[in-house]
């Protein structure tokens, strides 16, 4: 919303700068954005008459023109062409100053002397989006005679400032510069002066030229208020209401179009001017377009309307789309010689939805959208027909039509001066909560321990008694209320335990090098074939999102591996050598499809890697993270079946006879369709589960009295028996004298036979009751040694 | 045979002094004074000696063999020490080359500021709850008295798993869920991923963190709420920031307010940053929990009153870290998360 100060000051006496008035204004609920300073940097030019045009000797595409400029007749080339000897135009003497920091000097063009520039309003510092069509290209030529050398900026009064403001969603009403003008009375306590709204002269009657209006959906057009204008003129507007509408952000088109562009800045009810003579049957109705109904729109676009669009329609066919765009064929033209002014006030929510459905927003759609005063509609009409009157662009009809479903009544609302300090915690004397009230248009009437306030119309989001209790705030300013700490039981913050063992979680995997990453909760479907998961994988089960940002992000992810190969892949392809990964998400499970409630969220861990990689690195990752959150009992087995994987270096993370999780190398299919040429390795974990199962309890163990005997042990067997077996079998000859087992070494190659290997252990004995015997460590080695033999068809290595 | 004595110490005195390594010396002892050795030669003569003079060159001698002993050992010590500053001077090394690389993980620069603001919330009282990112319309608009034909519900804003499921839009719902799961008093802050129809640029992402409170209590003021949001301020950005409490509108509090905070680059006194304000805009939304969202989760308004909160996660990162462009946050190069 944009309120340039100039027209601001038709409706309220200001006698505060724009800076401490946008402040004030801000502190009060309107959000200023930016204060714009319109051309304040041009000086030096003035008004001209052109003399004289004369060719240019030495170029065909340049004139030179005598320009009387008061004080002295001008030199000056150009290569203007929309210029007439006769013209008054805005003159850039030698010295003067253009926005953009241009300087004008003293020049030669093509041999001819040139003592200063003929400017465009472009030049001016003007908006493009602004600058009337016929005005585009070329010199401004001035509408009409003004006194030679007068400052351009008193000519062309667009200098001054504009406020731009943000206005919430619930105060439409300051949609306008009245509305405005309103608040900014509220806010700097001044009396509104609202524009005196009166015809002089009206000549035939209304019912001469047209035979009715009907409205025959009434759910959505609540009004529909009309005038005649006969005997147009079309032609452009005065220069004043021309540079009104560009400071306020609105291209000039024709005197009748800026009229109405006018009163819908001033009062915010958009309206919208037919050529009566082709309205069919003279008779306007307002109804629900035709299924397949076409209307070409002023724009030259043809719309194809359905029966949930809103239309205006004359005997025949529809002639505009309600609240939204006016049809092309009713449209005001050069030759329109009778119009006829629409007021209306339609649905908000019919309007909102057609606009989409259409594909097709105007400034007064969006006016619509948002709720306009339907009391609005007479106003503004009668305020077009004045300053039509007042232009002589036409003649205003006597009479007029006014269908109104539902008069808006001010409404009645109860206020407790107890309950304002309550709520706020400043207590405001009622005095003062009466003033604010009133200062706001409100009518109030002390009844003692409340208030009874009455609402005018145009305040369409004040319902309740704390809606006042907010315009009292705002109003007496939240910064004049004071800090006060909050009181009552103390307290103590708390953490739930899951996101305790998360946060613990994190500082374990950080310290154990990785970095933390962060993607989003939805994927493609096509990671899961990317992931090679199978046809009927229940992974593939997923929530779909409805209206997705593309197939990329369309269902909710049931596994966090893919976006983990996903930003690997990147960092690889950007060329980072290591990467070491985790993230702590949810996974979506759906609890049946179609989904119809709330899915399953359950946390989960993944870890990826690659670059210093390898399957035992992972685990050992694994085993640590785990380990430190006092999950010590956990069993790996072999997957072979995980398509996903490597299916000789996968594991499942087995406690308790539960899967924990998966972890191992990628398959190198996957690797492939990730584009990585490393190997990857990858673990996803249920964190969950790991949150029923952590044990952060630490108990102290004594440290060990007795001193250890440490003996290794090497043997040499079949290649596919596991560790774990062999580790198993000296646990179990220990004879709970065994404190740690440790694998340093396994080797095959030379010397040892194929489709053997060979196992080196360093086995550490210790008693807490005594110190150990070396014949009696030697007498277990040897038994362990001989159970390994036995088993494994081992052989001791020499 | 005296004289022979006096020579072998001479000797003696003359070899240790050239003496340079511990080995050398040990051959020296063995050479003079050893079971073989020449003073030990020389007594063996001692036979031939007269009774007067046995006890005299006896003396010489073993005044001799001390001699030599301590002249060994001194010069035993002596080459200990240099040897020992050889071994020094020896390993000397380049204290300037680089330490061993000794690689931490970093944490997510997002996921540190969510903990940094819960902490500071939960120093304040405030206990954190937690919610789901799929929620249903009820929770995420319904309750909160969002209207209903208010353009965030359009499917252009808002990501639908159904009709009457979405992916939340806020972490609002968690303050629903907890009014109605809990009685007052409750202060509570839930952080979490919301969503938003938004496509990827640098200032927004269809997925963004927000932080949100609630204070639910008997005679929870617009006063208090104050209070608490300038005390979180200060915690957050030090002592000297100030806050300016702008009215605004949210569909679930009356009266609304959004935030503003000193510049965080100029402290209020005006840059290139802040357009000149000394204000960075719309940091946090606040206002006192409309009275229908309170009955619409069995609250009675006349009795409690309360305020919330909510506030961009990612933007106060990327102010805190400088980050200029929201995709780093998701793209997770490493390089990037190196930094934190």
């Amino acid at each position: 919303m944009l309120l340039p100060i100039k027209w601001l000051k038709d409706y309220v006496d200001i006698n505060v700068d724009s800076k401490i008035l946008a402040d004030k204004l801000t502190l009060s609920g309107s959000h200023v954005e930016s204060i714009i300073e319109l051309n304040s940097e041009i000086e030096n030019v003035v008004v001209g008459h052109i003399l004289e045009i004369k060719d240019h000797p030495n170029a065909d595409k340049l004139c030179i023109t005598i320009t009387d400029v008061g004080s002295e007749k001008l030199q000056i080339v150009t290569g203007a062409t929309n210029i007439k000897e006769g013209d008054y135009v805005p003159v850039a003497l030698v010295g003067a100053r253009l926005p953009g920091g241009v300087k004008i000097k003293k020049g030669k063009l093509r041999g001819e002397e040139s003592f200063g520039m003929l400017c465009s309003l472009k030049e001016l510092g003007v908006k493009d989006s602004v600058i009337p069509k016929e005005q585009k290209d070329g010199i401004f030529i001035l509408d009409k005679e003004y006194p030679l050398g007068m400052d351009i900026k008193e000519v062309l009064g667009l200098y001054g400032e504009v406020i731009e403001f943000e206005i919430t969603p619930n105060r439409p009403d300051c949609l306008s510069i009245v509305g405005m003008a309103r608040e900014t009375c509220a806010t700097l306590n001044k009396k509104m002066k609202y524009p005196s709204i009166k015809i002089n002269k009206e000549e035939d009657n209304i019912n001469d030229y047209l035979r009715g209006i009907e409205i025959l959906d009434k759910e959505l057009c609540n009004r529909y208020f009309a005038r005649v204008i006969k005997d147009v003129k079309i032609a452009s507007s005065p220069l004043w209401l021309q540079t009104r509408l560009m400071e306020a952000g609105v291209r000039p088109i024709n005197n009748i179009v800026d009229i109405t562009n006018y009163v819908m800045l001033e009062f915010g009810e958009p309206l919208h001017a037919f050529d009566l003579d082709k309205i069919i049957d003279k008779k306007i109705y307002v109804r629900k377009a035709l299924e397949n109904e076409k209307l070409v729109t002023i724009d030259g676009v043809e719309r194809s309307l359905n029966s949930s669009n809103l239309v205006i329609a004359d005997g025949e066919k529809p002639v505009a789309i309600a609240g939204i765009m006016g049809g092309s064929e009713t449209e005001v033209t050069d030759d329109t010689r009778t119009i006829l002014i629409e007021a209306a006030n339609f649905n908000d929510r019919s309007v909102r939805l057609t606009s989409k459905s259409l594909g097709l927003r105007t400034e007064a759609s969006s006016r619509f959208e948002k709720g306009i005063d339907p009391n609005l509609c007479q106003i503004a009409c009668n305020r077009v027909c004045q300053l039509i009157e007042e232009i002589g662009a036409g003649k205003v009809v006597g009479g007029y039509f006014d269908n109104y479903v539902q008069e808006k009544k001010e409404t009645s609302i109860v206020i407790r001066p107890k309950r304002v300090h309550k709520l706020l915690g400043i207590e405001i004397e009622k005095s003062k909560i009466i003033e604010i009230l009133e200062s706001l248009e409100l009518k109030v009437e002390d009844k003692g321990e409340f208030l009874e306030v009455l609402v005018p119309t145009f305040r369409l989001d004040l319902e309740r008694e704390i809606d006042l209790i907010e315009e009292i705030g705002r109003i007496y300013g939240f910064h004049n209320i004071k800090n006060e700490p909050l009181v009552g039981v103390l307290t103590r913050g708390e953490k739930p335990y899951d996101r305790q063992i998360e946060d613990k979680s994190k500082s374990i995997l950080q310290g154990l090098g990785a970095n933390e990453v962060m993607t989003y909760s939805f994927i493609s479907p096509k990671a899961y074939d990317k992931m090679n998961l199978k046809e009927d994988s229940a992974k593939r089960q997923c929530v779909q999102i409805i209206n997705p940002l593309g197939e990329d992000y369309s269902v909710m992810r049931t596994t966090l591996m893919p976006n983990m190969m996903e930003l690997l892949s990147r960092n690889y392809n950007y060329g980072v050598e290591r990467a070491f990964a985790f993230e702590i998400g949810n996974i979506f499970i759906p609890r049946e499809i179609p989904v119809k409630t709330l899915p399953i969220e359950r946390k989960t861990l993944c870890i990826g890697m690659y670059g210093e990689a390898d399957y035992f690195y992972l685990k050992g990752v694994v085993e640590t993270f785990l380990e430190r959150l006092g999950i010590v009992k956990c069993n790996y087995l072999r997957e072979e079946n995980h398509p996903t994987f490597h299916p000789g270096r996968t594991a499942n993370i087995i406690y308790e006879n539960k899967v924990l999780g998966v972890m191992g190398e990628v398959h190198p299919d996957v690797l492939e369709n990730y584009d990585i040429d490393e190997r990857v390795y990858i673990a996803e974990l249920d964190f969950e589960g790991i949150v029923e199962i952590a044990d952060l309890d630490k108990k102290y163990k004594p440290l060990p009295k007795y001193p250890a005997i440490v003996r290794d042990l090497a043997i040499v067997l079949d290649e596919d028996i596991m560790f774990r077996d062999v580790e198993g079998v000296i646990w179990s000859k220990g004879e709970g004298l065994i404190e740690k087992v440790e694998l340093f070494d396994v080797y095959t190659g030379e010397q040892i036979p194929k489709g053997k290997k060979s196992v080196a252990f360093s086995i550490t004995y210790r008693s807490h009751e005594r110190t150990l015997k070396d014949e009696e460590v030697s007498q277990i080695h040897q038994n362990i040694v001989h159970e390994i033999e036995e088993t494994f068809k081992a052989n001791l290595r020499s | 045979m005296k004289e022979k004595i006096y020579k072998i110490r001479e000797e003696a005195m003359n070899e240790i002094s050239k003496m340079k390594s511990m080995d050398e010396l040990e051959e020296l002892r063995i050479k003079f004074l050893g079971k073989k050795g020449e003073l030990t030669q020389v007594l063996r003569e001692m036979g031939k000696l007269s009774k007067e003079e046995r006890p005299v060159v006896g003396e010489i001698a073993n005044d001799v063999r001390k001699d030599i002993e301590a002249e060994l050992n001194s010069k035993r010590e002596r080459l200990k020490n240099e040897m020992k500053k050889k071994k020094l001077e020896k390993e000397r090394i380049d204290i300037s080359m680089p330490g061993k690389e000794i690689i931490l993980g970093h944490r997510h620069p997002l996921m540190a500021t969510r903990e940094e603001l819960e902490n500071i919330f939960l120093s304040m009282g405030f206990s954190v709850v937690c919610g789901p990112e799929i929620e249903t319309v009820q929770n995420n608009f319904d309750a909160l008295n969002s209207p209903e034909n208010h353009p965030s519900r359009d499917l252009s804003d808002t990501f639908y798993i159904t009709e009457d499921m979405l992916l939340r839009t806020h972490t609002s719902p968690v303050q629903i869920r907890t009014m109605r799961e809990r009685k007052p008093p409750l202060r509570i802050v839930s952080a979490g991923r919301t969503f938003r129809f938004d496509d990827v640029d640098d200032t927004q992402s269809p997925m963004f963190h927000q932080l949100d409170g609630l204070v639910v209590d008997e005679n929870v003021t617009m006063a208090n709420l104050m209070d608490t949001i300038s005390t979180f301020i200060k915690e957050l950005f030090g002592e000297d920031m100030e806050t300016r409490f702008r009215p605004h509108y949210f569909p679930f509090t009356e009266p609304s307010a959004e935030v503003d905070v000193s510049c965080v680059k100029c402290k209020g006194k005006g840059c290139e940053a802040c357009n000149g304000t000394g204000w960075s805009m719309e940091l946090l939304g606040c206002g006192m929990v409309d009275p229908k969202v309170l009955e619409n989760c069995g609250i009675d308004p006349e009795k409690y009153s309360g305020f919330a909160f909510g506030l961009g996660i990612d933007r106060i990162a990327m102010v805190k870290y400088g980050i200029n462009d929201i995709r780093l946050l998701f793209e997770n190069d490493m390089r990037f998360l190196n930094q934190f």
